[in-house]
């Protein structure tokens, strides 16, 4: 496994990673302690018995790894691509005390890809029990939550508002780090249990709240799709995006191709990206490969950012420029965007977050010169369909409350991934959504 | 899985001006005055919002006038052909009450989204007057429909071929000097509803403008839809597309709709060439 040159890479979108061969995986997995007690399961949010699935591995046994894989997570593909290992499982690996750990992740892929090569097995789907389950959004929480409920013999519909599946996983990750047709393997695998898929349909407009709570229970997963602005002059200028609709537009709609494809998007020749999350790294790199010089604009530290330190890495390696200790104040220009103001900070106490405490040091203005800003500091819960529903209740952020299971508020209504929890990763919202999926399983039996 | 829609009717209205029913059940059986749609042609084609006009059954109606690449390109369907996306009802659901006497004024392609209101602010208990206007008569459309709906029907045109002499504003203004009236909707350009909404202003009379800024996908996700309302920022597509008109920065909003008009030229550029080597062979293709 390695990654291609950053020279070679900022010309396509094809995968920074080329994977492991199956010589690579066999020697990977060998390396494997198989603990007696695994710490790595505990790192895990959806619990794969992951020296197990290891084990096949060193043994040559993909398919039998494929198969324990996908007894606790329909998309391992996607998982061993996104997830924060070096933070969950591999973070916890006891080799990595005195050497690397286990590349847990390298080895999901390694097995999903072999898997997808290979033609997939279907993991088995209980007899047809007559009740109706519907979920709302089908990212990763809302598939992982339809695949469970759906192999306890449930009949499952997911409402999509879009014209594609997958949530973030469609709309925000790009495809160099997430390729467009891992992801569509892997819904259809779930669509193969037996999942009914609605597209075009937005749940509250298209579905009424009463059809909706109709279905013997029912799973939210809208996601965070709500775009956060700073708030400061200038934000509505041409060429200011939110990093959903930047993103939105390349990933989804194919705006890199226009006008191949029919979506427009605009080519900054200078772009600021602010923020220093996983979505700032992402939207900075798409830029980068669309042709700009790209300033990655974040008011704490590069040690502070909240990606991955492998995005940071890769970002820089591809030539984006940090300018960290920064904030922006203003978006320069009339119609267009012709420059970013920003102030200086210096960092202070740590705050709640463990990290220091930005603040702007007066008289330290300066200009970025840009023609683009994107804006990636973060989203909110999206408030359509949960305003609507009555007797929902909802936290200060506008984010359904659940309990540990997902139960919300309303008894056959239960909810998942970011619409629960505010905007996390794709993992901690699929843990979610199978912890829902049980409850609503036993619930469903129950009666 | 492809959910295809079917094209169950389309009328060419007037020069570049189309009416086209469209199969979208789960839109049509939820479609309230003021809301909308958006459609996708194809598998490279854009999301386009357009105003939900009326509804029979499971098909619903929208009117548009071929101008970009993606409405000319729609009008070149005929009936039986299909649409790869509809999504919708979209947006908030017009503020239907019993206001009195309310005026629903509709410009141009505007004029497409009047009836739905005029029908619901009817079956409310209002007087409905409908002021409907075009540059010229040809281009004037659901003159009949509307005059149907509304108890009263004013009717003008910019070069006086149809009916008053002159604009749309100018009727309101006179209605407004010599009666009261309580409420006001404006569909139209946004140039014709920032000057048409200024005459209600003195008069403080409660008015909507139905705003249509660029969208992607029309859920509240992208943010591309912002206008500024009363100084804060809305998401045209779920926190509208009506707003208070007085409360509206035009200025923004036109600026905004101006963003890709240099990709729009390429894109429209690209499309004619095609069409017109395509067209050699004497047959349009949908």
């Amino acid at each position: 496994m390695a990654d291609r040159p950053a020279s070679v890479r900022i010309n396509d979108f094809e995968e920074v990673d080329t994977g492991l061969t199956p010589d690579e995986a066999i020697a990977e997995a060998e390396r494997c302690l198989q603990c007696k007690k695994p710490l790595c399961v505990k790192g895990c949010p959806v619990c794969i018995d992951i020296p197990a699935f290891v084990h096949a591995v060193a043994e040559g046994d993909f398919r039998g790894a494929a198969r324990t894989l996908k007894e606790q997570n329909m998309l391992p593909a996607i998982c061993g691509r996104v997830c924060p290992q070096e933070t969950q499982c591999e973070g916890a690996c006891v080799l990595g005390i005195k050497e690397t750990p286990v590349r847990i992740g390298a080895l999901e892929r390694f097995v999903a890809d072999w898997e997808r090569q290979e033609g997939a097995e279907l993991p088995e789907v209980a007899r047809p029990t007559g009740k109706r389950v519907a979920v709302v959004g089908s990212g990763p929480a809302g598939l992982t939550a339809a695949a469970g409920v759906a192999r306890a013999g449930h009949a499952v519909t997911i409402f999509e508002s879009l014209h594609e599946a997958g949530g973030v996983l469609t709309y925000g990750i790009p495809s160099f780090r997430l390729p467009e047709d891992v992801v569509r393997a892997e819904i259809d695998q779930v669509l193969a249990l037996g999942v009914r898929l609605k597209k075009n349909h937005l749940a509250g407009r298209s579905v009424s709240i009463d059809e909706l709570l109709g279905y013997d229970a029912v799973f939210l997963a809208t996601g965070a799709g709500l775009p956060v602005f700073m708030g400061i002059p200038g934000e509505n200028r041409n060429g200011v995006y939110s990093a959903n609709e930047f993103l939105t537009r390349v990933n989804l709609m194919h705006a890199d191709a226009f006008p191949g494809f029919d979506t427009p998007v605009l080519h900054g020749a200078r772009v600021a990206v602010i923020g220093g999350g996983n979505v700032a790294m992402d939207s900075a790199r798409v830029a980068r490969r669309m042709g700009a010089k790209v300033f990655l604009v974040y008011r704490r530290r590069e040690e502070d950012m909240p990606a991955r330190k492998v995005e940071v890495s890769h970002a820089r390696e591809e030539g984006i420029e940090f300018v960290t200790c920064t904030n922006p104040i203003r978006i320069l220009g009339e119609e267009c965007v012709i420059g970013l103001e920003c102030v200086e900070m210096s960092l202070c106490d740590l705050d709640e977050s463990g990290r220091p405490s930005p603040e702007p040091i007066p008289g330290s203005e300066f200009i970025i010169d840009v023609d683009m800003v994107i804006q990636a500091i973060g989203t909110g819960p999206n408030p359509l369909l949960v305003s609507l529903i009555p007797g929902l209740e909802r936290g200060r952020r506008g984010n359904v409350v659940v309990d540990d299971n997902g139960r919300t508020s309303i008894p056959h209504v239960y909810a998942g991934g970011d619409i629960a929890t505010g905007a996390a990763t794709v993992i901690e919202a699929m843990g979610s959504a199978k912890r829902a999926a049980a409850a609503m399983n036993a619930m469903l039996k129950g009666e | 899985m492809k959910r295809l829609y079917r094209v169950e009717l389309a009328i060419k209205l007037a020069d570049r001006v189309y009416e086209y029913w469209i199969r979208a059940p789960q839109v049509a059986q939820h479609a309230r005055a003021g809301q909308f749609l958006i459609l996708r042609l194809h598998e490279r084609g854009e999301r386009i919002p357009l105003t939900i006009s009326a509804v029979r059954g499971d098909a619903v109606r929208v009117i548009f006038m071929a101008v970009g690449k993606t409405t000319q390109e729609l009008a070149t369907l005929r009936a039986g052909d299909s649409i790869m996306d509809v999504a919708g009802p979209l947006g908030r659901p017009s503020e239907i009450a019993r206001y009195g006497t309310c005026c629903v004024v509709g410009g141009g392609v505007g004029i497409a989204g009047t009836p739905l209101i005029a029908e619901e602010l009817k079956r409310a208990g209002n007087h409905v007057i409908g002021i409907i206007g075009a540059r010229s008569a040809d281009l004037l459309v659901l003159e009949d429909e509307m005059r149907g709906i509304c108890d009263e029907l004013y009717v003008t045109t910019d070069d006086g071929s149809r009916g008053a002499h002159g604009f749309a504003a100018d009727v309101l203004k006179r209605l407004l000097g010599e009666r009261v009236i309580d409420c006001v909707w404006i569909i139209g350009p946004a140039i014709m509803m920032k000057i048409t909404s200024g005459v209600t202003a003195p008069y403080g009379v409660k008015t909507y403008v139905s705003l249509n800024p660029i969208m992607v996908d029309g859920t509240g996700m992208c943010g591309s839809c912002r206008v500024t309302v009363g100084g804060e920022t809305k998401f045209a597509c779920v926190d509208g597309p009506e707003f208070d008109a007085h409360q509206v920065d035009f200025v923004e909003l036109m600026q905004r709709q101006r963003i890709y008009t240099g990709q729009e030229k390429i894109s429209l550029e690209r499309y004619a060439e095609h069409q017109c080597r395509c067209g050699e062979g004497g047959g349009s293709h949908g």
